[in-house]
């Protein structure tokens, strides 16, 4: 309940930034001062690179590169698969979004259209490789049998082993369960949960909807617990029954 | 109800919702540890590591551009 409380604050926070409102508590204050000079800083830099670029500064696409680079080639990788396909999907959306960045007049505008372009990238090259078997899951079928089933634990990210070799175990668990999800719904919850794009973002990004974006992102969610559930589950033991 | 959590989680919903989960969840023990499982995996998911773009790939990338730039196709 509290960090839904705060994540409402926070929520709020980012609001007040874009309409100078001023917090009550001065614990909120200070939270919407750094979500302001976070968000302010990242929008004047991106106006800057996208001031330079219009100017065809020679310097401009490195910086582009060395700023969304990495993001770009995660994505791809998480997308594709394999890190040749995902370093050429890079190379490909690095380029053709630089060339057209020159006619893009709002810095906020930005990462959509970057991940715009390094989706298509990817679906393209999907089509060019081996079939994809796309199935649509009810949300029936991803609610749990019963109360067992609902009550199997997933680790909680703040308590996870302090062994930096368990904690690979569990990003690599992870990792590899995203990696089986269909390619329509891992790449909106890679975008929405990973890149942390909004849900307008993402359907810009996507050219979906929002409310498809949102449906995609819940199932995407439920299968990935489902999964995790199975791999790194723990059923809570109770008085008299077996773990 | 289920198909709304990750707009709970999300922080999305309207409030007259949000009361309307949070009332169920609370007489629910099942429910209120898949909510929890649910958020649970929002953060696993969050909290993978960023990709670091190789500086030779970067180079790459760099050069490819140049190349481009030449040959007057931009």
């Amino acid at each position: 309940m509290q960090c839904e409380a705060r994540r409402i604050q926070t929520f709020f926070a980012l609001i007040a930034v874009f309409f100078w409102d001023v917090a009550e508590t001065p614990e909120a204050a200070g939270r919407v001062r750094v979500v302001r000079s976070y968000v302010m800083d990242a929008l004047e830099s991106d106006r800057s690179l996208l001031d330079a670029i219009r100017r065809d500064d020679p310097a401009a696409f490195e910086e582009f590169v060395r700023r969304y680079g990495g993001r770009i080639l995660g994505f791809g990788m998480r997308v594709c698969g394999e890190q040749e396909a995902a370093k050429d999907v890079a190379q490909e959306t690095l380029i053709q979004a630089y060339r057209s960045l020159k006619d893009l007049q709002e810095p906020k505008a930005l990462r959509s259209w970057l991940y715009r372009v390094v989706s298509n990238a990817c679906r393209m090259r999907r089509r060019k490789g081996k079939y994809e078997p796309q199935r649509e899951l009810s949300l029936e079928e991803l609610m749990p049998a019963g109360p067992e089933e609902a009550e199997i634990q997933i680790p909680d990210v703040r308590n996870l082993p302090d062994d930096a070799a368990a904690r690979e175990e569990v990003r690599e668990t992870v990792h590899k369960a995203i990696s089986e999800l269909a390619a329509e719904y891992r790449m909106v919850l890679l975008l929405r949960d990973i890149e942390q794009l909004s849900t307008r973002e993402t359907a810009d990004a996507l050219e979906l909807n929002e409310s498809t974006v949102k449906m995609r992102l819940h199932r995407a969610r439920l299968m990935l617990r489902n999964i995790l559930a199975k791999r790194l589950g723990q059923t809570p033991t109770r008085t008299g029954n077996k773990s | 109800m289920f198909a709304r959590l990750s707009e709970y989680i999300d922080g999305e919903l309207d409030p007259a919702i949000c009361t309307g989960i949070e009332d169920h969840v609370g007489d629910c023990p099942p429910c209120q540890a898949f909510l929890e499982s649910l958020r649970r995996t929002v953060n696993l998911t969050r909290d993978l590591p960023d990709h670091e773009l190789p500086e030779e790939m970067a180079r790459d990338f760099i050069e490819a551009y140049r190349k481009v730039r030449e040959s007057g196709d931009v």
